[in-house]
């Protein structure tokens, strides 16, 4: 049985690195005005995107300040906030993009580890 | 205006909601936050609303709630309940309402971040409305969906100064906490003013009650008050904030029963007074104060009877007995019955049930049959304090109100239970006096404040024909009641009745010795007569003889030739 789930697991993994390289990420990066802390935001994000999902993904960035009627349409409450639409399931990552580990957990570019 | 005078008074933006603007002097601090904290089901959101829609409606301030708990669909759904269309307000650009929607499985933390989002949403719909005022309902949700708490704080702070910038009257509420004011120590950051709502369940009975915790530069009433919510929202009761400055009155109103009013300085009650009927089981409280509020709609006047004993159906069963009809003033929608269990609401509810139905009903008089088994749901220091309360609200609006109290058996007559009695105006004592294997009703008035009232007992009757006071026979054996009064005074009737019998003989006695002693003067009279008759025929018959004999000489002399 161990080894059954050991296998099932690298599978889920391997499987999940081919949906990754295959399907398309539309993301929106919601940023509040051009502040140091949304530039750093917006590179993390592009130099990330880049990285993992070159190729395959769609990144707009948004400026609540300029459209305040999508901050309320896409439930934002804290900028800069990095929602991925697509694929499912939706996720919404806050902060500055710093912590790239937990951005690909997030992004499901990478499977939960046992610490988090 | 002087314009030395720069000294500014805080200004306030009232509530709408009565009773909470008489204990906040006003409203809540205007162009700032107040919190209100409380635990789940308290009425913390209700509370929100009023204020906003409130503001809408009677103040003309357009107003945003920012709802993380319910969303509109479910807001607006409940609020309507309470008759708040927030359909149209919305349409007609007058509210604002956005649900924020924090999902803490979705939501990954990477890095530093504010809530600029938040600050954007609010900002858009206070400019959308031109909002005057802003609810945030309940700031808990971010907690849960915000891990870092450090973050969250610093934009808490900034979130209150931010509306503060904007002009806007707020209110945000949070969750009660364990030790401390709410969970995550809101209080901390809205220094202006916190109200603190409570639900508290004592023996299986829920009470809400409304404490102003803090308020910054204004004065407030301190009491916990207490709080209710109906079908017109939540009502805060500040009754003991009433003083002892009622207007007082000369008018009296009869009680219903006229030999009562006579002992009652001959004019019955003061309108206005309050008026306990105190006595054992059984003694006739219910029907006295029931005949009061007949004679009060009678007049044309509005009762409310508040029965925490019977059925209004039973109460008016049982007074046809005694030749009351309720039944008619009810129809003519001028007798009102409020028939409930103590037990069903706390005390505090109680109150403000009685006190929201008496401004809508607006009585001349109020009957609450009986406070005694208020000590069902809370204990003595309780019921007097809310008897205090409830009579000062209704001196205050001069409706007289008669107070029915059980006395237990054995317990001191002169003594009620709830140690009401230097609250009442006048007191009236039933009791049951136990004599000749029976029981009679006694009624007197121990005290009446501000009328030669009688010191006399009475016994107090209840029959088909009404209710009667009937003198108790004092006699040289005692007081006398019920069937020994009737017997004693049978006794006295017979009393009566053989001496008169006796003087009756006497005469007829007399009657006879005269009828006889004139028998016999008119028998001796009338040998009187028969003997002077006879004396009288003797004499002639003599004189015939002489003459006879005359006339036999004459005749003799003659024959012979005599000389």
């Amino acid at each position: 049985m161990p080894q059954a789930k050991k296998r099932s697991v690298s599978e889920a993994l391997e499987a999940a690195e081919r949906k990754a390289r295959n399907e398309k990420y539309v993301l929106r990066l919601y940023i509040a005005g051009m502040t140091p802390r949304s530039t750093e935001a917006i590179r993390n994000v592009t130099a990330l995107c880049d990285e993992h999902l070159a190729g395959h993904y769609d990144l707009e960035v948004v400026d609540i300040y300029q459209q305040p009627v999508l901050a309320k349409g896409e439930q934002i409450i804290a900028a800069p906030t990095l929602i991925k639409k697509l694929p499912l399931p939706l996720r919404r990552l806050i902060g500055t993009m710093a912590d790239e580990d937990r951005i690909l957990v997030g992004l499901d570019l990478r499977k939960r580890t046992q610490h988090g | 205006m002087a314009k030395s005078k720069t000294l500014r008074v805080l200004q306030k933006s009232p509530t709408g909601i009565q009773g909470l603007d008489e204990i906040t002097n006003g409203g809540l601090p205007c162009g700032r936050t107040t919190l209100v904290a409380g635990s789940a089901g308290c009425g913390k959101t209700l509370l929100a609303m009023q204020f906003i829609v409130n503001g809408i409606r009677t103040y003309h301030e357009p107003g945003v709630f920012m709802a993380f708990e319910e969303t509109a669909e479910d807001l607006a759904l409940n609020m309507a309940s309470l008759g708040y269309d927030l359909k149209q307000m919305m349409r007609r650009k007058l509210l604002a309402l956005d649900y924020v929607r924090v999902e803490p499985r979705e939501i990954y933390e990477t890095g530093d971040y504010d809530l600029e989002g938040l600050f954007v949403r609010l900002g858009m719909m206070i400019d959308e409305v031109g909002a005057k005022r802003v609810a945030i309902d309940s700031l808990d949700a971010l907690f849960s969906g915000l891990p870092n708490e450090l973050i969250l704080r610093a934009e808490l702070r900034r979130l209150f100064r931010w509306l503060s910038d904007k002009g806007v009257t707020s209110i945000v509420t949070g969750e009660q906490g364990e030790r401390t004011l709410t969970r995550h120590g809101l209080e901390e950051y809205v220094s202006e003013c916190v109200i603190f709502l409570d639900h508290r369940v004592t023996n299986q009975i829920a009470t809400r009650r409304l404490r102003i915790v803090k308020y910054r530069g204004s004065g407030h009433g301190t009491n916990e008050y207490p709080a209710m919510i109906d079908s017109s929202g939540i009502n805060v009761l500040p009754i003991s904030s009433l003083g002892l400055n009622y207007p007082v009155s000369k008018e009296r109103v009869s009680s219903g029963v006229p030999r009562l009013d006579a002992m009652l300085g001959g004019k019955g009650y003061f309108k206005g007074s309050s008026v306990l009927i105190s006595g054992t089981a059984g003694a006739g409280k219910s029907s006295l104060a029931a005949i009061f509020a007949d004679r009060v709609c009678a007049a044309g006047g509005r009762c409310i009877y508040f029965s925490f004993e019977e059925a209004p159906a039973q109460i008016m069963r049982n007074m046809e007995s005694i030749g009351i009809h309720l039944g008619q003033w009810v129809q003519k929608g001028l007798l009102h019955f409020e028939s409930s269990r103590p037990t069903i609401l706390g005390m505090e509810s109680h109150l403000t049930a009685m006190y929201t139905l008496v401004e809508r009903f607006r009585p001349a008089a109020v009957v609450v049959d009986p406070i005694s088994n208020l000590t069902a749901i809370g204990d003595q220091a309780e019921v007097c304090a809310m008897l205090t309360r409830m009579i000062d609200f209704l001196k205050n609006r001069g409706i007289t109100a008669v107070f029915t109290s059980l006395t237990e058996g054995g317990a001191p007559l002169e003594q009620t239970e709830l140690g009401v009695s230097s609250l009442m105006d006048t007191w009236i004592l039933l009791r049951m006096l136990e004599s000749a294997s029976e029981r009679d009703r006694i009624l007197y008035v121990l005290k009446s404040r501000g009328m030669a009232h009688s010191n006399q007992m009475r016994e107090f009757t209840l029959s088909k024909d009404g209710v009667q006071l009937v003198d108790v026979y004092t006699g040289q054996g005692g007081v006398y009641t019920g069937s020994a009064r009737l017997l004693q005074e049978d006794r006295d009737r017979a009393e009566q009745l053989a001496v008169a019998q006796a003087e009756l003989r006497r005469q007829r006695e007399l009657e006879k010795e005269r009828v006889e002693l004139e028998n016999q003067m008119r028998s001796a009279q009338a040998r009187l007569q028969s003997i002077q008759d006879e004396l009288r025929a003797g004499a002639a018959v003599e004189k015939r003889r002489l003459d006879t004999a005359a006339q036999q000489r004459k005749d003799l002399a003659r024959v012979r030739k005599a000389d």
